[in-house]
Parts: C-alpha cells; sequence; structure tokens
C-alpha cells in the first residue's frame, strides 16, 4: 500500500510539474520566435504605435491599449452584473427559479465565440450606431464620444465582451457567496440586520473570492479573440474614445499571421504573442497578490 | 483480479492505436504506391481564395485517379509560402508571386503556375443612389487615403454626372486579416497613384491611413451594407453569389468596366503578350478594350526538380487535366478560366519539371 502511495504522488507531482514545465515552454518558444523583431525594435515595441508591414515598422502600443481598454471596459459592465446575478441566484430567488436561471446563465459560456461575432455584427453593431448617433452633442464633444457613429469599435467590444465574461464571473461568485457559512447570516440576522445588510456582510465576508472571480472575467476578456476582432473595427490606433474603431493584440494575430511571409513581420506578430502572455502573467499575478493582502488582512478566510 | 482487468485493458486500445498508425502511413492494400507512377497521397496548402475550384478539382481528379488523393489545406499564402519552403507539403498556393528575397531562401527552384483568375470589386452603400457607380483608378485611391472624404466631391460628381450624390462623409470599409484580397486592391492603387504607393504600398496586410476593418469578404459586406456612406472592396465571387451591387471602374484604356468573369479573362490575355517567363507578373491595370482592371492570377507553387519523382508524376499529370479540362469548372463557380495563350504557355513550362 505505501508503494501505491509513493506512486501515486509520483503521478501527480509529475503532471503539476508537467503544467510548469508547459508554460516555461511557452515562454522560451515565444521569445526564441520573436527574438528578430526583439533584436531590432527593443523596449520601443511596447511605447511606438506605427504597425506598417509594409515598410517593417513593427509598434505594438495600439494593440496593448486596445486589449487593455476593452477588457477594462467590459469588466465595469460585466462586474455588476455578474454580482447581481450571483447575488440573486444564492440568496434571494425562489427555489424553482434558480435552477432554469442557473442554467441560462451557463448556456451563455457555451455559446461559441464565433456565434457571438456574427450576432455582434448583425444585431449589436446597427444598435450601438443608433445609440451612437442619437447621441446628444453636447456629449459628443467628449473625448470619451467623439468620432463618428460607426457602430463598430470600443464600445460594441466592449458590450460583447461584457455578455461573454458574465457567465463565469457570476457562476463563480455564485459558488463563493455558497461558501459563507449558515452562522454568518444568522448573526447577521440576530443582530438585527435587514436582509440588504445581511447580504452586504455576506459579501464582505466572501470578499477575496469575488475578486477572484471578477479577476477571472478579466483573464478571459484580455485573451478572446473572434467576437472582438468582428466587432472592434480593427484600425491600430490609441483613441480614448468608445466611439472609435480600435485593435486587440489577440485580433491583430487572428488577422494577420496566416498572411504574413515576411520574417520580420512574422517575429513582430510572435512578440505580440509574448506581450499578450507577459500581460496576463502580470495580470493574475496583480489579482493573486490582491486576494492575498485581503485574505491577510482579514482573520475570516472565505475560499 | 481488478488489476487483471485493468491490464487487459490496455490490449485492445494498443492494437486500435497501431493499427491506425500504420493505416496512415502505408498505401491501401493491392495499390502499390509507385505503380503507373502514381503517388497515393499529396498534401499542399496556401491560399484561401482558390479553395473552392481546388477542392472541385481534387475531387474530379480523384474520380478518374481513385488511387490519387489530393489534400489541400487553405491556411493563407502566406502559410502555403512557408510550408512549400521549409518542405512540410508537396505544393504551395499563393495569390501574390513570391519575392526574390522568399524564392532565394527556399531550398530548391520553385516555379509558379496560375490555375485560374480572380478580381476584386467596389462595393458601396450611399443613400439614394441604386445605379452602378463609375469610379477611376486615381479617384479610388483618394478615396482610399482618406484625400475625398465626401460622396458629393466634385471629382466623384465629374464620374458620375447623373448621379445624385449626397453631401454625407464617407467610411472606407477594408480587410482586417490578411489577404489576397487585399494584395490585388492595393496592386492595383499603387500602379494608378503614386502617392497610394508611397503612402500606403503593396502586401497583404497594409497601414490604411483611414477606415474600419472587417473580418473576411463576409465582413467587409456586413459592414457596407449596414454603414450609410460606406465603400469597401470584396471578391467578384463573393460580390456575384451574395447578389451585392457593385461599381465600374476605369480600365488603362479609359473604358468603365463592370467586372465579369469574361472581362477578367480579357485582362489575363491582356497581360500574357509580355508575361515573364516565371508566370510572376502582375495583371492589375491592363491594358486593351474590356479588360476589368482590378484582376489576378492565382498561383500553384511547385519544386522545379522535386525529391518524390512519383509525386511528381502525378502532379504534372493533375496540372494538366486542371489547365485545360480542369478549367471548364472556372465560370460555374464563378472564377475566370484562364485565356488560351496562357494555358498553352505553361503547359510547355509543366514538361521542365523534372520527373525521373
Amino acid at each position: 500500500m505505501r508503494s501505491r502511495d509513493l506512486g501515486f504522488r509520483l503521478a501527480v507531482g509529475t503532471f503539476a510539474l508537467l503544467l510548469v514545465l508547459i508554460v516555461a515552454a511557452i515562454g522560451f518558444e515565444l521569445v526564441r520566435q520573436s527574438w528578430l523583431s526583439i533584436d531590432r525594435f527593443g523596449l520601443g515595441f511596447w511605447r511606438t504605435s506605427l504597425w506598417d508591414p509594409v515598410g517593417g515598422q513593427f509598434g505594438a502600443l495600439p494593440f496593448i491599449w486596445g486589449t487593455l481598454y476593452s477588457s477594462i471596459a467590459a469588466l465595469l459592465l460585466a462586474a455588476p452584473v455578474a454580482l447581481g446575478i450571483a447575488v440573486f441566484l444564492s440568496e434571494l430567488s425562489p427555489h424553482w427559479l434558480r435552477g432554469p436561471l442557473t442554467f441560462l446563465t451557463e448556456l451563455l459560456a457555451a455559446i461559441p465565440s464565433i456565434v457571438y461575432g456574427l450576432w455582434g455584427i448583425f444585431v449589436l453593431v446597427p444598435a450601438v450606431r443608433s445609440l451612437e448617433a442619437s447621441m446628444p452633442e453636447g456629449l459628443r464633444q467628449l473625448p470619451i464620444f467623439s468620432g463618428p457613429p460607426l457602430g463598430v469599435g470600443m464600445l460594441s467590444a466592449a458590450l460583447i465582451l461584457a455578455v461573454m465574461v458574465v457567465p463565469f464571473t457570476s457562476a463563480v461568485a455564485r459558488e463563493v457567496l455558497k461558501t459563507v457559512p449558515l452562522a454568518q447570516r444568522e448573526a447577521a440576522y440576530a443582530l438585527g440586520a435587514t436582509r440588504f445588510e445581511a447580504i452586504r456582510a455576506a459579501l464582505f465576508y466572501a470578499r477575496t473570492g469575488i475578486v477572484g472571480a471578477v479577476m477571472l472575467g478579466f483573464g478571459r476578456a484580455l485573451g478572446e479573440t473572434m467576437a472582438v476582432t468582428m466587432v472592434i473595427g480593427n484600425n491600430p490606433q490609441v483613441s480614448a474614445s468608445l466611439f472609435a474603431p480600435q485593435y486587440t493584440m489577440a485580433a491583430v494575430i487572428a488577422n494577420e499571421f496566416t498572411e504574413a511571409t515576411d520574417a520580420l513581420y512574422l517575429s513582430a506578430l510572435v512578440e505580440i504573442g509574448l506581450v499578450l502572455f507577459i500581460i496576463t502573467l502580470l495580470v493574475n499575478g496583480l489579482s493573486r497578490g490582491l486576494i492575498w493582502m485581503m485574505a491577510r488582512r482579514s482573520p475570516a478566510r472565505a475560499v | 483480479m481488478m488489476q487483471m482487468m485493468t491490464r487487459f485493458a490496455w490490449v485492445p486500445l494498443c492494437a486500435v492505436l497501431l493499427a491506425a498508425c500504420g493505416g496512415g502511413s502505408s498505401t491501401p492494400a493491392g495499390q502499390p504506391a509507385d505503380q503507373a507512377g502514381e503517388a497515393g497521397q499529396i498534401n499542399g496548402a496556401g491560399a484561401t481564395f482558390p479553395y473552392p475550384i481546388y477542392s472541385k478539382w481534387f475531387s474530379e481528379y480523384n474520380k478518374t485517379h481513385p488511387t490519387v488523393r489530393i489534400n489541400y489545406q487553405s491556411i493563407g499564402s502566406g502559410g502555403g509560402i512557408r510550408q512549400v519552403s521549409s518542405q512540410t507539403v508537396f505544393f504551395g498556393a499563393t495569390d501574390g508571386p513570391m519575392t526574390d528575397e522568399q524564392l532565394a531562401g527556399a531550398p530548391g527552384r520553385i516555379l509558379h503556375f496560375p490555375t485560374v483568375l480572380g478580381a476584386v470589386v467596389p462595393v458601396y452603400n450611399v443613400p439614394g443612389i441604386s445605379g452602378d457607380l463609375h469610379f477611376s483608378g486615381a479617384v479610388l485611391a483618394d478615396i482610399i487615403l482618406g484625400r475625398i472624404t465626401k460622396w458629393n466631391d466634385p471629382a466623384l460628381v465629374k464620374l458620375n454626372p447623373s448621379a445624385k450624390l449626397p453631401a454625407s462623409d464617407i467610411t472606407v470599409v477594408h480587410r482586417s486579416d490578411g489577404s489576397g484580397t487585399t494584395f490585388i486592391f492595393v496592386d492595383y492603387l499603387s500602379k494608378v497613384s503614386p502617392a497610394f504607393k508611397q503612402q500606403v504600398g503593396v502586401s497583404t496586410s497594409v497601414m490604411w491611413p483611414v477606415g474600419v476593418g472587417g473580418k473576411g469578404n463576409e465582413g467587409v459586406a456586413g459592414l457596407v451594407s449596414q454603414t450609410p456612406g460606406s465603400i469597401g472592396y470584396v471578391e467578384l465571387i463573393y460580390a456575384l453569389q451574395n447578389k451585392i451591387a457593385f461599381g465600374a471602374v476605369q480600365n488603362a484604356a479609359g473604358e468603365f468596366v463592370k467586372a465579369s468573369t469574361d472581362a477578367v479573362t480579357k485582362a489575363a490575355a491582356e497581360a500574357a503578350a509580355n508575361m515573364p517567363a516565371d508566370f510572376r507578373v502582375s495583371i492589375t491595370n491592363a491594358a486593351g478594350a474590356g479588360a476589368y482592371p482590378i484582376s489576378s492570377f492565382t498561383w500553384i507553387l511547385l519544386y522545379e526538380n522535386p525529391t518524390d519523382k512519383a509525386k511528381a508524376t502525378t502532379m504534372v499529370d493533375f496540372m494538366t487535366w486542371a489547365l485545360t479540362g480542369g478549367q471548364t469548372f472556372a465560370t460555374e463557380l464563378g472564377y475566370a478560366a484562364l485565356p488560351a495563350n496562357v494555358v498553352e504557355r505553361e503547359l510547355a513550362a509543366l514538361k521542365t519539371i523534372a520527373v525521373q
């Protein structure tokens, strides 16, 4: 029996190590394949915004900007909705409604992103265009709403990402809320708390897990490719406007990789992948750090 | 007992795996690979634009040559050039000819063979305009460059005196994905406008001065149909199949020509007169009456001296058929067939491939 125990340990240990090796191998390969571009452009790659495949000049700034902008905007839109769904499902929903609602939110996660993209082109973009066109002239002067009402652009991308992120964030947040001990709620009610106050206490108790749920959604938004490509307008520019067509890192790789023949061009595209990899690692690291800090500050632990 | 069962459970699995591996690499039983010089499976990769006709050709050819299976992956021209250069596939396919630099980088001499023709058409959505608009190359280039920004610009009004062009803004829609369609379009614009050549240049992806990008023909067509005041470009086949109205473009002879498979074949026939021996030629802005100016060949890439002679024999036989009998499938699928003088020269070039 002892030897089996050891075998089991070795086996699962190998699997865990394998994962680390895969991540390291991806990082290594990305650096190796993008070496030509790293060597040529150096750190300027992160700072310059010219992307000219004909002239052989490549800078990733518009793509980094577009990726972060669309993901953060999507997060701001999705997080309140997702939390609302999670609270309703775990605290307020009548029992008979809980099953169907859970099923429907999880169904959103199962829709392929190309389907979201097509829905985006034919339904969301025209709706966004009429919204943009009906915006009062006074507001149009603001940098965030400037530009012609094209429909495709940052706003459509953020909206479609928000819809795609909601099921993930709400599913995890719901699970986290489930872990709040009954005693916690009962204590709140015993102290004369209203329902709202009791829920607020439960949310506070589960806050580290909820931050984790939101960051999971953020990670998904960063890497989402197809649906965003179809509605963001694919114009590499750094613009504060929600109406402006912009570009993301995942989208430019998907768009240009197949037809890239020039070695430097290809290498620059791989370096975009490397930048995305690094940013994803940073975001995950930051969220880990955030959770760790929050968990340390309070004696009560949620997850 | 449990242990015994788990151990034996592996046996059928292994057998299946072994069979699968063995089956993949050998030819079907009773049909030796090199008999009659026919190789079982030939792999190719490249352009997406000719994929419909290539798959039609491969399946038709397979009917008369049951032992030959040609497998084509439409991964894009860039991927096709890369894979044929690294010899991971037997042949490549591309919408834009390989550059001298790319040819020099390949391990052997690569030959270009035009297979069919395609064209790119301007599509637009101008409120109040139902008929065909006329464009000249220079005006089209200025629109794409963002120099002409209104539909009622004097240059457009001059070309379309009878159309009631509105005073609305022009939104340019281009392809966001790297594409042979873009290559043909910007190749044409670079020929007719020095400013365009200098500012944008020719490639499958370029730095667009203005506008929004849609993914694929469907993305561009979708954006144009939804955005009042927009102009974009799609493949002729796509416009024909989806019944999208498109404009006429002024050719080098000064005529306004609406794209059709005939007008495209005419452009190729004109260009064939001074075609280089390696067939790497751009036929945009072709001279001659009735020639549609935004036309192009699409090419299959073959090594002049391939290592696998059995496959080479089969491929030459297939190409000979594709360039002659196979051309009849072109028009029904929306492609323009090669002009006879080009086919003649290609058949001669096919004979230079070393099959012995």
